[in-house]
């Protein structure tokens, strides 16, 4: 599947286009279908969000991943430091980066 | 693209267009040239004197070869109109005034105020060049 | 240390006020992302894989308490917690918002600090010697000699649009403590036979993907001269840089295109021509800034004695601890590399203790190393086994600088937009590794650099073993280089041959490392052999046997 991503003009948070609005949660992101580039047009001009662009992901059971190694750490947080990551809870987080 | 031209002379504008360097070289009357970044400045020095406008192009504004064009130009005692036509943007004016241009012709109109408030943007400099402004070290240490 | 007078301190506040306006209109939507970055740029501030990152400059990698000590406050206010010392001499914070930019500037503001020119293709921080004005063998202080070139470089007009970045570094040694020839300028305060003193100018070195090492252009230019040169140097390269493409546009391309000779002629042309302008500023104003660098209040009674009762003192003591200029102190360097740890991080609490430290026991000051490390440069003897003691629950006291486990490492696809590879987790390998003592000890002066990709920002050519990280079909691949140096006898690493995966290449390190213990000669540091030897040997040991590489 196709998705959108980007980044908070105010906060540099990362975040993925939900279908309505903008999500801190990977799993939340939709098919971005043929309008991606529309949406990312539209929500550009909003001057809300920055660096967006359309990535390759999958779904799977446990949601969706990015292709690419570079978003699913943007995805997650820094495998480093998972405590600071989006499930700090979780230690075997990283194990779906690699 | 429309024509807005800052200018902080007296004098009364040229009207001649500019040529090019190479154009320049061959016509002994004109009195308007027009550098672009990979002409080299120096081969203006000996026609200073009849020049009256230099218009310096910046096709992007990351190209800085303009600044030291200019410094050239004006350490070389080059007096006459010198214009930075282009890329030229709000950001960029108060350091292309400090390198001696005075007059300005952005792709984009920029109003006379903001200009103003760009120019007043540094209370101090620490470099001598050639605008005039005397350095922090020459006011530290008073001649 | 150098203190702002008005002047500075309008300059700085002038940046703070003109970056509120710029984030403002960016905020209000009157300006573009495209307009924005540019001015956020050069500001430091960077949108990174998570969130903004703000670099901030250490001029000269010089620090008081007070400075240190915002460095902690700020990135507990604004960041999460922590920061990350840089090769550069500088700090990142990684988790910076937008909205919150120019608060930050003006805090640092407040203890005479900013990010002036922390990126971008101008002129930016220069760096120096971390144990300037203290090391025993020094010949000049270079830090006036630096102040100098920071007033003179910050908002320089000319050459804010250079092709591309630039960075100058300054020593007063002879040894080399800042990699000053893989600069694009090193100057080197050398002294000739009259007793003179004079700047050496080294220009055109660089990492990156085109890795050299400067070669000499200017032998002996007279220090009232020194800005004039570099208004030459920059000038000739501002003017005659490529801007064609991004991977040329390095000064070490256009004289290495050139040659070293020619570019010497038109610097020189260029030169005559900038001293009839009187651009250079007077004795006075060096004399001025050397004012604030004189030699603090040691104590000329200071003993010489030190009890290494403790071994774990001592060792530290051996390895942390170096010679000082006056007799009865010595210079402290506080590793930031503990077994497991990621390199150059430091936690706001840990920022703050070291400014406490620095305020009690080294004359209120500190420095940041390009090997990531702190330096505490001016402390008593006396005072080093209760300093030792505080460093040491705080997690402060591995002794191993200069070791093995003593990694540069940039912070790679963990943090940052460029990476191909994550560094930090092959560092923190390496280092659990290695993690005995003893086993690095034994090893020796061995540096280990780490980049995530061909820029270079961890220095991976100029280690004695380098990593490399690369992308591989989407998967994380590291390059093993072997043979890098810094300093006197700077040297490029050359790669070993295939990559490996994670666990491949610290395997591939080990095995390095059991080469030169097997070969090497009485007193040969790893490089040393490594040169004598060649490759041939490594790449057997490493390649040995078909081991599964990723
Ligand atoms: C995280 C954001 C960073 C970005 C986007 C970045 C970007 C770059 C780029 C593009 C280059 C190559 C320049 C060239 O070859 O022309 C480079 C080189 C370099 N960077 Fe970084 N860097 C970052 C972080 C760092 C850090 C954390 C350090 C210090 C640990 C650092 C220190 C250096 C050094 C020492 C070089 C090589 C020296 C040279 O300029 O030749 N950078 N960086
Ligand atoms: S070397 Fe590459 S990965 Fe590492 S910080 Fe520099 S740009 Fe990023």
């Amino acid at each position: 599947m196709k998705i959108i991503t980007g980044s908070d003009l105010r906060t540099g948070d990362v975040i993925w286009w939900t279908g309505e609005g903008w999500s801190r949660h990977v799993n939340d992101a939709v098919e971005a279908g043929e309008h991606a580039e529309a949406i990312i047009a539209r929500e550009n001009a909003k001057q809300i969000v920055t660096d967006t662009q359309v990535i390759e992901a999958t779904r799977t059971d446990d949601g969706v991943r990015p292709a690419h190694i570079k978003d699913r750490i943007r995805a997650l947080g820094p495998t480093v430091r998972l405590d600071l990551s989006l499930k700090p809870a979780d230690t075997d987080a990283g194990t779906w980066v690699i | 693209m429309v024509e807005q031209t800052l200018r902080f002379r007296d004098d009364e504008p040229v009207g001649d267009p500019a040529v090019t360097v190479d154009a320049f070289a061959d016509q002994s009357n004109a009195t308007a040239v027009r550098i672009e970044p990979g002409d080299d400045a120096r081969a203006l020095l000996p026609h200073l004197d009849r020049l009256a406008l230099v218009e310096v192009n910046f096709p992007a504004y990351t190209d800085g070869r303009g600044y030291s064009a200019a410094r050239i130009l004006r350490e070389h005692g080059y007096a006459g109109e010198l214009r930075a036509v282009g890329d030229v943007l709000l950001d960029q004016l108060s350091h292309m005034r400090r390198c001696g241009f005075d007059s300005f012709a952005p792709n984009q109109a920029i109003s006379a105020q903001a200009a103003e408030k760009a120019f007043a943007t540094w209370p101090e400099v620490y470099q001598k060049t050639v605008d005039g402004r005397p350095a922090i070290w020459a006011k530290r240490h008073p001649a | 240390m150098y203190q702002y007078d008005q002047y500075d301190q309008a300059m700085v506040d002038a940046r703070v006020a003109e970056f509120r306006d710029q984030v403002e209109r960016r905020l209000a939507g009157d300006i573009s992302e495209d307009q924005f970055k540019p001015l956020r740029l050069k500001n430091g501030l960077y949108l990174q894989l998570h969130a903004y990152m703000l670099r901030v400059a250490i001029p000269y990698g010089t620090l008081s308490s007070r400075q240190m000590r915002m460095l902690g406050d700020i990135a507990d206010k604004y960041d999460r917690g922590y920061g990350h010392f840089t090769t550069r001499q500088n700090i990142q914070y990684n988790w910076i918002k937008l909205q919150d930019a120019p608060d930050i500037l003006a805090d640092l503001a407040s203890v005479e600090m900013h990010a002036i020119q922390t990126s971008g293709n101008c002129i930016r921080n220069t760096t120096s010697d971390q144990f300037a004005g203290a090391a025993a063998d020094e010949l000049v202080d270079p830090r006036p000699y630096a102040e100098l070139l920071r007033q003179w470089s910050t908002f320089h007009p000319e050459f804010d649009y250079l092709p591309r970045k630039f960075k100058i570094a300054i020593i007063g040694s002879e040894t080399d403590r800042a990699a000053m020839k893989l600069h694009d300028i090193g100057i080197q305060l050398v002294q000739n036979d009259a007793g003179e003193i004079g700047c050496k100018f080294y220009v055109g070195g660089g990492m990156g993907r085109t890795p050299m090492i400067a070669p000499v252009i200017g032998d002996f230019v007279p220090p009232l001269q020194m800005i004039s040169y570099l208004e030459a140097c920059l000038r000739v390269y501002n003017r005659y840089g490529r801007r064609d493409n991004k991977y040329k546009a390095r000064i070490k391309i256009l004289v290495h295109e050139i040659g070293a000779d020619e570019y010497r002629r038109q610097v020189e042309e260029e030169f005559k021509h900038i001293l009839t302008l009187g651009l250079e500023p007077p004795a006075a104003e060096l004399e001025r800034i050397k004012g604030f660098f004189e030699q603090p209040g040691f104590d000329a009674n200071a003993s010489d004695e030190l009890d290494l009762s403790d071994p774990d003192f001592a060792l530290w003591v051996d390895q942390n601890v170096h010679a000082h200029k006056q007799p009865g102190y010595a210079i402290v360097n506080i590793s930031l590399k503990p077994v497991g740890g990621i390199p150059g991080d430091a936690t706001a609490d840990q920022i703050r203790l070291m400014a406490d430290l620095a305020l009690e026991h080294s004359f209120d000051e500190l420095r940041v190393t390009h090997a990531q490390n702190i330096v505490l440069p001016h402390v008593k003897k006396a005072d080093l086994y209760g300093l030792w003691q505080k460093l040491d629950e705080a997690g402060l006291a591995s002794a191993n600088l200069d070791l093995i486990g003593d990694i540069i490492a940039c912070p790679g696809l963990d943090y940052c937009a460029l990476a191909n590879a994550r560094s930090i987790p092959v560092a923190q390998k390496i280092s659990e590794r290695f993690a005995d003592l003893g086993r690095q000890r034994e090893l020796g002066e061995l540096k280990l650099k780490i980049s995530g990709c061909i820029n270079a920002c961890g220095h991976h050519h100029a280690g004695h073993i380098g990593i490399l990280g690369v992308d591989r079909k989407g998967v994380e691949n590291y390059q093993l280089l072997l043979g890098g140096c810094e300093g006197a006898d700077t040297s490029l690493g050359t790669i070993t041959g295939p990559g490996f995966n994670e666990d491949g290449i610290v395997d591939a390190v080990e095995k390095a490392t059991d080469v030169y213990l097997a070969k090497r000669a009485e007193g040969e540091r790893f490089v040393d052999t490594f040169r004598r030897i060649g490759m041939a040997p490594f790449k057997e040991a490493i390649y040995a046997k078909e081991t599964a590489n990723g």
